[in-house]
């Protein structure tokens, strides 16, 4: 009886007639350890057989950074809001970078893995769920250099952060991350048909960063329709409110980090609305 | 059939795939839009193919084409069949690589599918930690991968290598490792396709062990395909032959191998051998003979009494007249195993641009009842011993061999092989006394 009932746990059904919406949580939460191994792997093997290893992380926002200081800085004497330049773009970086990468890393899901999945069954979005993992924690590698400088500018007392507002570092991340994992396997699973999207992705994202106010404050931008596009932009909302709190200078909007709420929500939903009709069957079409 | 229980492991009903033929380009962006616009008015979809019930239509292809199944706890079932008749497409399935595009399938417990030993694998990582990886894909927590690790690195034979990276290990250590993971996962259904084509013959036999335990003991369900009728044979009870898309025999496994193995058999007495294509090869392409036809003399089906030697005569046209001509038959039991070969006792003669007639007569005495197929070789040999091939018909004919009325006996071709000896000459060397004869019957 208990052998039956073991078996009747297990019971799996499957049809050609799909379900809408299936999101198994309780199944991914049974794979949870493909989640943190995924996740590990990903560092594994970027640093593996590198001579500086892990120290990449570090290097790269910090080189990327200093490239922005020179270049829109010093060279464009673009305003940074009475913000330290250094500061003010390492910061940037490290939330914009969370979100570029938990979008693009995405988008290759299916491509990037259909040797795996043509294999063998697992719920397939645990690897999207440890791609924004592995993001998320590049972008804490890089909040331990932000406070580096944020100490230095600190003592110097060129900063003052909004300490309270730390608090909703966390719902930022979420929501950027959901953002990106939304709009990563959307994209990810129009590319099994239409490869052009792939194309266009890396492309777009830089467009992207530019429609929002990475390189510079928001309030460097007066009227007009260029303002327009920045508070529609779904990602200018959370980043501000990043920016709030760690450099002390930001628009927090809760009307608009409401649309960005929602915004998310929808993209979140048709995301694995549509990662689910595509999973079953990308096989044949990959 | 006993099936141990009536439980059912896994149910399919009415399952069809169906492929697209092809490149999927991008012009299947404007046809995808119309389908979808279609219906989201409820229109018919003008891109809709009419389903005949055939298999191959417009430009898609039914891989599986309306399978029923059911199979229970416990039992270890084979699935044969040619190569495109559906086997992975149906594993694909129920491992959940990819769905039906019609019908249902029940899984009643957790399946570990070996599809591809070694999925998952990154030589850059240790064996350890593909170990892990690998268990997780597969289902397993960390938690249960580490209480199994011991036993997993014991009985992949790695030892001391598992903390290297894989990019250092052999093939067959790789393969080793990566069987080992899946054979201890604890599922309740093992799905394996030619998993064991790789690895050295020890390695396979506690493969296969293993599998034979999972089911036996354990009561585990293992689906296993496979070529090799050996392996189906010795691990399988119930076996599945697949043709085009359809299950065309579901039963007994020596019954499954005959129906598989079956579809080729010729036995008319009276055989073509102008239309059979040839191997090729270059000695073939511009053949010095002709075999013609092959037509049984001494009996009207191709069936001999063992022992009774089987009469046939060969027709062949001469084109070029080759030195030394002889002919060697190539005997083949029907699964596919050779049985032996045997040659022309003398050369033969010929004219060129004539035809030749020549009558053979090959000894069935040593072949085990059964039923063989024949390879006909005709070659050529000069005075330094260098052969020539003439021309070569494979499966030219085949008969069968049935024992003599009096003979009970039933020859087990895959424990004994398919030659069956002169009998063995015993003479006792006592002849034991009628008392001392009663006092064993006793003892007994």
């Amino acid at each position: 009886m208990a052998e039956k009932n073991r078996c009747e746990k297990y019971h799996t059904h499957i049809s050609s007639k799909q379900k809408r919406f299936d999101l198994n949580i309780k199944e991914i939460w049974r794979y949870r350890d493909l989640v943190f191994l995924f996740t590990k792997r990903r560092f594994q093997l970027t640093y593996k057989q590198t001579i500086l290893g892990p120290a990449w992380i570090f290097i790269n926002p910090f080189l990327t950074s200093i490239v922005f200081t020179f270049l829109f800085g010093k060279v464009a004497g673009m305003s940074t809001d009475g913000v330290p330049q250094f500061l003010f773009y390492l910061s940037s970086n490290a939330i914009w970078s969370f979100f570029s990468a938990s979008l693009t890393n995405n988008a290759t899901t299916f491509t990037s893995n259909s040797g795996l999945f043509g294999k063998v069954y697992f719920p397939r979005l645990t690897v999207p769920i440890s791609n924004v993992l592995s993001s998320a924690i590049n972008f804490f590698v890089q909040m331990l250099m932000v406070m580096l400088v944020l100490v230095y500018y600190l003592i110097k007392g060129k900063v003052s952060p909004n300490w309270t507002a730390w608090l909703l570092i966390p719902f930022v991340l979420l929501v950027l991350g959901a953002m990106g994992l939304g709009l990563g396997i959307i994209i990810s699973s129009l590319t099994t048909k239409y490869r052009d999207l792939s194309i266009l992705v890396g492309f777009g994202v830089t467009l992207w960063m530019y429609a929002t106010p990475i390189v510079y404050p928001i309030s460097q931008l007066g009227d007009g329709i260029i303002k327009t596009i920045l508070y529609i932009n779904p990602v200018t909302a959370p980043v501000e409110l990043f920016r709030y709190a760690v450099l002390g200078k930001g628009m927090v909007s809760l009307p608009l980090l409401a649309v960005s709420l929602a915004f998310t929500t929808i993209v979140l939903l048709i995301g694995i609305l549509v990662f689910n009709r595509v999973e079953k069957t990308f096989m044949d079409t990959v | 059939m006993d099936n141990k229980n009536n439980e059912i492991a896994v149910k399919v009903s009415n399952v069809k795939k169906m492929y697209r033929l092809g490149q999927i380009g991008g012009g299947t962006l404007q046809a995808d839009l119309q389908s979808w616009w279609a219906r989201l008015r409820h229109k018919e979809d003008p891109n809709t193919k009419i389903d005949d019930n055939s298999r191959l239509y417009g430009q898609t292809f039914m891989a599986l084409n309306g399978i029923d199944l059911t199979i229970y706890k416990g039992e270890a079932v084979g699935i044969i069949g040619r190569n495109g008749a559906g086997k992975s497409t149906l594993l694909k399935l129920l491992s959940r690589v990819t769905a039906p595009t019609d019908g249902e399938i029940d899984i009643y417990g957790r399946i570990a599918s070996m599809l591809e030993v070694g999925t998952g694998f990154n030589r850059e990582m240790t064996g350890r930690e593909n170990v892990y990886m690998n268990g997780a894909i597969l289902g397993m927590t960390r938690s249960e991968i580490s209480a199994k690790m011991d036993k997993i690195i014991e009985f992949s034979e790695i030892g001391e290598f598992i903390d290297t990276p894989v990019k250092r290990y052999s093939s067959g250590m790789y393969v080793k490792l990566a069987f080992s993971v899946a054979a201890h996962l604890d599922a309740e259904i093992m799905i394996m396709d030619e998993v064991l084509a790789v690895g050295d013959v020890v390695f396979q036999k506690k493969c296969l062990d293993k599998m034979r335990e999972a089911a036996n003991r354990d009561g585990r369900t293992v689906l296993y395909v496979s070529h090799n009728m050996n392996t189906i044979r010795s691990l399988c009870e119930r076996c599945i032959v697949l043709d085009k898309g359809k299950i065309v025999f579901d039963g007994e496994v020596d019954k499954a191998i005959e129906t598989y193995l079956g579809g080729r058999e010729e036995f008319s007495p009276f055989c073509d051998l102008t239309k059979i294509e040839r191997p090729k090869t270059v000695a073939l392409k511009n053949r010095d003979v002709d075999f013609l036809s092959i037509q049984v003399l001494n009996r009207t089906e191709n069936r001999v009494e063992q022992g009774e030697p089987f009469r046939f005569l060969i027709r062949m046209f001469v084109h070029k007249k080759p030195e030394n001509a002889m002919l060697r038959f190539i005997i083949y039991y029907r699964d596919g195993t050779v049985a032996g070969a045997s040659f022309s006792d003398k050369t033969f003669v010929c004219i060129p641009d004539n035809e030749l007639e020549i009558t053979a007569e090959l000894p069935t005495k040593n072949l085990a009842p059964g039923v063989y197929r024949v390879d006909m070789v005709a070659f050529s040999s000069d005075a330094f011993g260098n052969r020539r091939l003439l021309d070569r018909v494979d499966s030219a004919f085949s008969f069968d061999v049935v024992k003599k009325e009096d003979d009970t006996l039933l020859w087990n071709h895959a424990k004994w092989g398919n030659a069956q000896f002169d009998d063995t000459v015993i003479t006792m060397a006592q002849v034991p006394s009628a008392s001392e004869s009663a006092e064993d019957v006793q003892t007994l």
